[in-house]
């Protein structure tokens, strides 16, 4: 099977997100990156994928020519091959064009299987893997907690509000995929040594204009400072009153 | 507290390479998930947390230097240098126990033993299957090893082993001790199996520090080990030492793991604990000891990955391993000291990280090499006259 993992690099999820001078972009002064926390659990799937049915996994992103640390990662987890599709404005580009990029060498890569995370940590749009595979016009599952992948056709469980959903589909398909999905592996010294061996190569970007355009970044309000309105039993009253009339939460 | 956030002043990290970075952040991401969480509630129990030993082992430190047909990884010494740097910032049992296996017992066996010693035993020490132990201190001889008293004494195609270590790391749990004993031609190294009749590892109990490794004694009382066992390459004083060259290597890192660790938990403390009104890291007497602190722990890695270059180009002598040794766990002792009392009495709580790294630096301290044998060490390279005695 011909599989590929589509992952984005992020800043770290610690970071302390600063909105830099042009008011429109973050400031990229310090921030350390890795990748999305769900596309680690896709790669994962996608290696798990190749364990059992065998083939080939491709890790693909869209990204700077620094993306390669965790590119290499990736591939030290057991990728076979990397592709990076150096854009230097991926941090704004609109998830729109990022599919559109991504169906088009999917689609010349061949491959049969593509998992993506259930959303990119850094916008949280959720949007690429169903643009993926609209545009594809392949089946899509988002959410995916559960796989199994056979011969042509897989079964899905899909994590929804109060529940869960159960999918049949044909392959190829695009798998989004959910935190319960798996646990990843570590990259092992010994996967970091052969990553360095496995192809990871470069190709321009060719990717339509974003038409969605960040015009302004804001940072949240700072949230105001907490207050105990008492302690132990005696403080229930004030916390009833306070709950009711400043918060009217109750 | 925020997760861990490694000091680098003078971004130490672009100079190193990408694979050097993975390698490090592998580590880093393992000890943070896998080992921090437990490692507090082993060190007041005084055991280490054996269900790491396969993890230890899938992640591949044991040996990583040692080339690929073996089990090993064949990283380069900078890339193994992080590694004890991320393991130390667990905890320095969790380094000793790593240090041990790769400098100590895989490096011997590599370097001194024969192609059967190596395909019997390298791919086992290298996935965790197999524990081993270094057998050099006794109770009467640390610093000067030399004067040992076990012997080995020839026996047709055997050697019988008598005698006592005291203070070796792992000893209980081992299959394979690499105990150094003295022959009528000098010092030679033997892998003394576990089992063997006549051969025992009591464990030593009641520590303080290094609370979290298992420090055992070694008792041999006619231990019969067949030639097939004696590594025949090392002569002398000379096989132990280099192995303890390696293993010092590793430590001139691993210390600056733990001085990192303590130093971003007293920064991170300083910043929200208030004291008279504003917060512990707003004060000029809080400051001047980061300021010196960051000072020392920058000194510190830079002279660490100096010496990494050095080895991976093949010029590192043991005075250059001194060196580092010497200063990087001196000064990390002296930080660990100086965070653990910015903490207050939170410092003594095995709920933050820094006392027990304070105390296991004590230990760190005093072996491999006591800071004043590193000193007289220093002291013979640059005036050539040895001081020792
Ligand atoms: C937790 C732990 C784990 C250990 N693990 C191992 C292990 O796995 N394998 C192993 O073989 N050993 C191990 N050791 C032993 C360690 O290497 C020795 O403790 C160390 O070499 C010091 O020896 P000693 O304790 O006999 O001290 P001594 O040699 O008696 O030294 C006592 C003091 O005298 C000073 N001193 C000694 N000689 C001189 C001199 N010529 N001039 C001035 N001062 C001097 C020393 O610096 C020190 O301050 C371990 C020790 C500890 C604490």
């Amino acid at each position: 099977m011909n599989i590929v993992a589509c992952i984005k690099r992020v800043p770290l999820t610690e970071t302390q997100a600063k909105v830099s001078a042009d008011g429109t972009s973050l400031d990229a002064t310090g921030v350390e990156y890795m990748t999305s926390f769900y596309d680690e659990i896709a790669v994962e799937e996608a290696v798990r994928t190749k364990e059992k049915s065998g083939g080939e996994v491709t890790i693909l992103t869209i990204g700077s020519a620094g993306s390669s640390k965790e590119m290499r990662e990736c591939i030290a987890k057991g990728g076979d091959k990397g592709l990076i599709l150096v854009d230097e404005d991926w941090m704004a580009r609109d998830c729109r064009s990022t599919a559109k990029a991504l169906a088009a060498k999917i689609r010349e890569l061949g491959a049969d299987l593509v998992f993506t995370g259930r959303l990119a940590t850094d916008r949280d749009n959720a949007a690429v893997g169903p643009m993926l595979a609209t545009l594809l016009d392949w089946a899509c599952v988002t959410d995916v907690i559960e796989v199994e992948i056979g011969d042509g056709k897989g079964t899905a469980v899909r994590e929804s509000e109060g529940g869960v959903e159960n999918y049949e589909f044909t392959l190829p398909a695009v798998i989004c995929c959910q935190k319960d999905l798996n646990e990843p592996r570590y990259a092992g010294l010994k996967g970091i040594m052969a990553a360095k061996k496995k192809p990871l190569d470069e190709a321009p970007l060719e990717a339509e204009a974003s038409q969605a355009e960040v015009v302004r970044l804001e940072l949240p309000p700072a949230r105001p400072e907490g207050r105990i309105v008492g302690e132990g039993p005696d403080a229930v009253d004030a916390l009833m009153d306070a709950l009711r009339n400043e918060a009217k939460v109750l | 507290m925020d997760a861990f956030r490694a000091l680098d002043f003078l971004d130490i990290e672009s100079q190193l390479g990408e694979d050097e970075r993975m390698v490090r952040d592998a580590v880093r991401t393992w000890v943070g998930e896998r080992f921090v969480p437990i490692v507090w509630e082993h060190f007041e129990a005084g055991t280490f947390p054996m269900e790491v030993r396969p993890e230890l082992g899938e992640l591949g430190v044991f040996g990583p230097t040692i080339p690929e047909e073996y089990g090993g990884a064949g990283l380069n010494s900078v890339a193994y240098g992080l590694i004890c740097q991320e393991l130390e910032r667990g905890d320095s049992g969790l380094r000793s126990f790593v240090s041990v296996q790769g400098s100590l017992v895989m490096y011997p066996i590599f370097a001194y033993g024969s192609e059967e010693q190596k395909r019997e035993w390298l791919p086992q020490l290298a996935s965790g299957e197999a524990i081993g132990c270094f057998g050099l201190t006794e109770p009467d001889f640390g610093s000067n090893p030399g004067g040992m008293l076990t012997t080995a004494r020839r026996d047709g195609d055997d050697w019988i082993l008598n005698g006592r270590k005291m203070w070796i790391t792992n000893g209980t749990c081992s299959q394979v001790a690499v105990v150094w004993a003295r022959t009528e031609d000098g010092v030679r190294g033997f892998l003394v199996r576990e089992g063997a009749e006549g051969f025992s590892a009591p464990e030593q109990k009641h520590k303080w520090s290094l609370r979290a490794s298992i420090t055992s004694e070694l008792v041999l009382e006619d231990v019969r080990v067949p030639e097939s066992d004696r590594l025949p390459k090392a002569e002398g004083l000379k096989g132990p030492l280099g192995c303890l060259t390696q293993a010092r290597y590793g430590i001139a890192w691993g210390a600056l793991g733990a001085a990192m660790s303590a130093f971003d938990e007293a920064l991170q403390y300083a910043g929200e604990r208030i004291v008279f009104d504003k917060p512990l890291a707003g004060f000029q007497l809080a400051q001047k000891k980061f300021a010196d602190m960051a000072t020392e722990i920058t000194l510190g890695q830079l002279a660490a990955l100096r010496l990494g270059r050095l080895k991976d180009e093949g010029k590192m002598s043991p005075s250059h391993v001194s060196l580092c040794k010497r200063n990087n766990v001196q000064k990390s002792l002296e930080i660990t000291r100086t965070c653990r009392d910015m903490l207050g009495a939170n410092g003594i709580s095995l709920e933050y990280q820094t006392g027990r790294h304070m105390c296991n630096l004590e230990s760190v301290s005093t072996y491999e090499g006591t800071h004043d044998i590193h000193t007289l060490a220093i002291g013979h390279e640059l005036t050539g006259i040895p001081a020792y005695r």
